[in-house]
């Protein structure tokens, strides 16, 4: 049961004040689940470390969908992979969010035209929420898909949808 | 007046109320859409296959059995070094005494083949000397080079 989530119509100022402490906690805490699939995941691992202290965004890595906010696809999504993708996805508990890594997983990179065996971006099979481009991107550049995603966390409303 | 265990009761309660807060105001914040594929088991993003109830080999039953009873033993010996200094001889004759007990029900154990591993012994199939081999006929001893 829900008491907040999709039970209202219109906004108040109840709902939204609540809705920014509950977008500020979500931001503020975005737990990645460990999804390095590729070289990408060494500029993953790079962030992660002490040097580029992805912690102080309060993003580090889980090692269970169960515990995770944010999928940071990190790298070749192949064929074989993609169905795990999507259960792993599923598993997640919500609100989820998914960071593609890279050019292969933002639309299949240098495996576009003659890769057999690589899904051509991600987004075919779950819905992502930043791209990252770069083969592979700067820890910077990973960070600021970070931060961008906290923009769009923080524009979060529990108010119901038009189509739900 | 508050006694030493008022206030671990109290230590307690605030522990309850706690752990209870957050799960209840999680409960009512959180969204709640379920689906078969989300509340499947978390098996690294294999379908899970079986149970998750397997069976053991009974044989792990007697082992485990004995296991505790030597754990039970390194349990008491610890209380007992602590003031093995000031009991002297006496201590020591005691613990002498308790562990030749345990010491004799082990060999019972071990004469009565309870810790002997049941190892399957597999039949392998092998073949006759000779059987499926090709003899060399008489003819084949002249190599002829063209």
């Amino acid at each position: 049961m829900g008491l907040l989530d999709q039970k209202f119509d219109n906004s108040n100022i109840i709902i939204t004040t609540m809705d920014d402490l509950l977008n500020w906690a979500r931001l503020s805490s975005m737990w990645g689940m460990q999804f390095g699939l590729a070289c990408c995941a060494i500029e993953m691992m790079a962030t992660g470390a002490s040097h580029y202290d992805l912690d102080r965004f309060g993003t580090f890595f889980r090692a269970s969908p169960r515990q995770s906010d944010v999928m940071i696809v990190a790298g070749t999504v192949t064929l074989k992979m993609a169905s795990r993708i999507k259960t792993l996805y599923d598993q997640m508990s919500e609100p989820r969010y998914v960071l593609s890594m890279g050019s292969c997983s933002n639309c299949g990179g240098p495996y576009w035209e003659h890769g057999y065996h690589v899904l051509k971006g991600v987004d075919r099979v779950i819905p992502v929420d930043v791209y990252v481009p770069g083969c592979p991107p700067r820890p910077e550049a990973l960070m600021e898909g970070l931060l961008k995603l906290q923009e769009k966390i923080r524009a979060n409303s529990s108010v119901r949808t038009k189509s739900a | 007046m508050l006694t030493e265990f008022g206030r671990v009761l109290i230590f307690f309660l605030i522990g309850v109320v706690f752990v209870a807060a957050g799960l209840i105001v999680a409960w009512l914040l959180r969204p709640h859409r379920p689906y078969p594929s989300k509340l499947s088991t978390y098996e690294c993003g294999e379908p899970p296959i079986g149970d998750t109830r397997v069976r053991f080999n009974i044989r792990f039953y007697v082992v485990a059995l004995i296991f505790l009873l030597f754990d039970v033993e390194v349990v008491f010996l610890f209380p007992w070094a602590t003031v093995y200094k000031s009991l002297g001889w006496f201590a020591f004759f005691e613990m002498l005494a308790f562990l030749g007990i345990l010491f004799v029900g082990y060999a019972y154990v071990w004469r009565n083949g309870d810790l002997d591993w049941d190892r399957p012994a597999p039949k392998i199939p092998m073949f006759e000397r000779g059987v499926g081999v090709r003899e060399p006929r008489l003819d084949e001893d002249e190599v002829t080079v063209g």
